[in-house]
């Protein structure tokens, strides 16, 4: 197991290029968590030529839905499966952004995009809500309140444990999944 | 003899056994964990992961945090003796409104939406589902799980042959947990239903996974196929969040009941390692 390198967002290109999968990773700054509902409506948005409530030209989107805060920054806020923003990704990554934390594999498409746009994928440690919560040091809602969970939150982290699932280059440490699960 | 149960009683006691789910990781679960991160090797990948997973779940208790941001669709088990009358409300009413206020109060996100295709959100994590079950005696048993959606999502149920053998049923198992892969949060429990009809055995499936984990079926031939299970699906070697590792399931419960001469209901109920329950008797 290597080193951990840290890093900060915005993710600059040479940082990026630094990436390697199956790196861990120390990551802090501004992420910006959405999912699902907020992913159909920010791409519904640009479908229409309409402007989206927040930048995400050389963002780190996170795909969760956190608990709502008690007496705290924020409550459980854990990665959701990154599977099911597939069909949204590519429109994102055209648009400029620059990287994506969540949990679990990605498709043949969405690996083909992160390469073409110089993107990254990340994974957090999934089912470990608690445990990530006491990385947030602010989090504020910035669009779609009415989506209650599913709004969008913009969250400051610091050193938010993350792994390089799939680098710039498209390689991806699932390959190796493939050939046990065929 | 007739024994009164209080609505109201049991709507607080569904409120309670939503925050000790939701907050305290079940000690057979936990002990799996341990259990399986003290087989990951040293310093690696998977092992440091193992070991969040278990440092989350001391947060959780400390902190009275939830220990997924995932507090699911409580599924809310109620077995009825026979002999209890419900005062001063109805059933279904009193657990509805105990998930509510618990959801509320311990602030656990709801994601239950009113309609599956419009999908507007009710805010209340409400109405749960129940399974109710009418049952000897003049006790109300309550188990509420709260089941996340990552794991819901890649639970499957297939009508075999009624001449299919154990390895078919086997098979579709370990293909059930290749297809859910890296996605659903393993190491997995799998509970799974066998026999009976599509729906019986999918509730079979669920309720299995109530069963404490590393408690095998007390039918040796069932039990057999569970170890089974247990051994192949470990071979894939997914590990945790999919890093690979000695650790793809913690446990394999199977429930079955008798079916028709012409079928083999299977279904599989993936949890992931969080698998979060809590039972009391009123």
């Amino acid at each position: 197991m290597g080193k951990i390198k840290k890093i900060h967002t915005p993710l600059d290109k040479k940082t990026i290029l630094s990436l390697k999968h199956g790196d861990k990773i120390f990551l802090s700054g501004k992420i910006f968590a959405l999912r699902d509902q907020a992913h159909l409506r920010i791409t519904q948005l640009f479908k229409n030529g309409k402007k989206i409530p927040f930048d995400i030209k050389g963002k780190v989107i996170y795909y969760c839905g956190p608990t709502p805060a008690k007496n705290r920054i924020i409550g459980s806020c854990g990665p959701t499966t990154s599977g099911r923003m597939d069909k949204f990704t590519g429109v994102l990554l055209n648009k400029g952004l620059a990287g994506m934390i969540g949990k679990g594999s990605r498709s043949k498409d969405v690996i083909q995009a992160i390469k073409s746009n110089g993107a990254v994928y990340f994974i957090a440690p999934a089912g470990a809500g608690a445990y990530l919560s006491e990385k947030v040091t602010s989090c504020r809602m910035i669009a779609f309140k009415d989506l209650g969970p599913e709004a969008v939150y913009e969250l400051e982290v610091l050193n938010f444990p993350l792994v390089v699932a799939v680098d710039r280059k498209g390689k991806n440490i699932y390959d190796r999944l493939q050939m046990n699960c065929k | 003899m007739l024994r009164y149960v209080e609505a109201k009683k049991i709507e607080k006691v569904v409120e309670e056994l939503c925050f000790e789910a939701n907050i305290f990781l079940r000690s057979d679960v936990e002990k799996a964990l341990k259990r399986s991160c003290c087989s990951e090797k040293k310093n690696s990948i998977s092992r440091e992961m193992m070991e969040i997973l278990l440092e989350n779940a001391r947060i959780a208790r400390r902190k009275n945090l939830p220990i997924c941001q995932d507090t699911g669709v409580a599924t809310v088990f109620v077995d009825i003796g026979q002999n209890v009358v419900i005062k001063g409300g109805l059933l279904r009413d009193a657990v509805t409104r105990g998930v509510k206020a618990s959801y509320e109060k311990n602030c656990f996100r709801k994601s239950v939406v009113e309609d599956p295709l419009i999908r507007k959100n009710t805010g209340t994590n409400t109405p749960c589902i129940m399974h109710m079950d009418i049952v000897k005696g003049d006790r109300v048993k309550i188990s509420v799980m709260p089941k996340g959606f990552g794991s819901e999502n890649k639970s499957r149920i297939k009508m075999m042959n009624p001449t299919s053998t154990d390895k078919d049923i086997v098979d579709f198992c370990v293909e059930t947990v290749k297809l859910a892969g890296p996605d659903a949060c393993p190491p997995f429990i799998l509970g799974i239903g066998i026999g009976g009809t599509t729906e019986y055995s999918a509730y079979l499936a669920k309720k299995a996974l109530l069963r404490p984990v590393g408690k095998y079926n007390p039918k040796k031939h069932i039990q057999k196929i569970e170890k089974n299970i247990q051994k192949r699906v470990n071979g894939l070697k997914i590990g945790v969040m999919g890093l690979g590792g000695a650790s793809t399931v913690l446990g394999v419960n199977i429930e079955t009941a008798p079916t028709h001469i012409a079928g083999l209901p299977v279904a599989v109920n993936i949890s992931c390692h969080a698998l979060r329950s809590a039972t009391c008797k009123i």
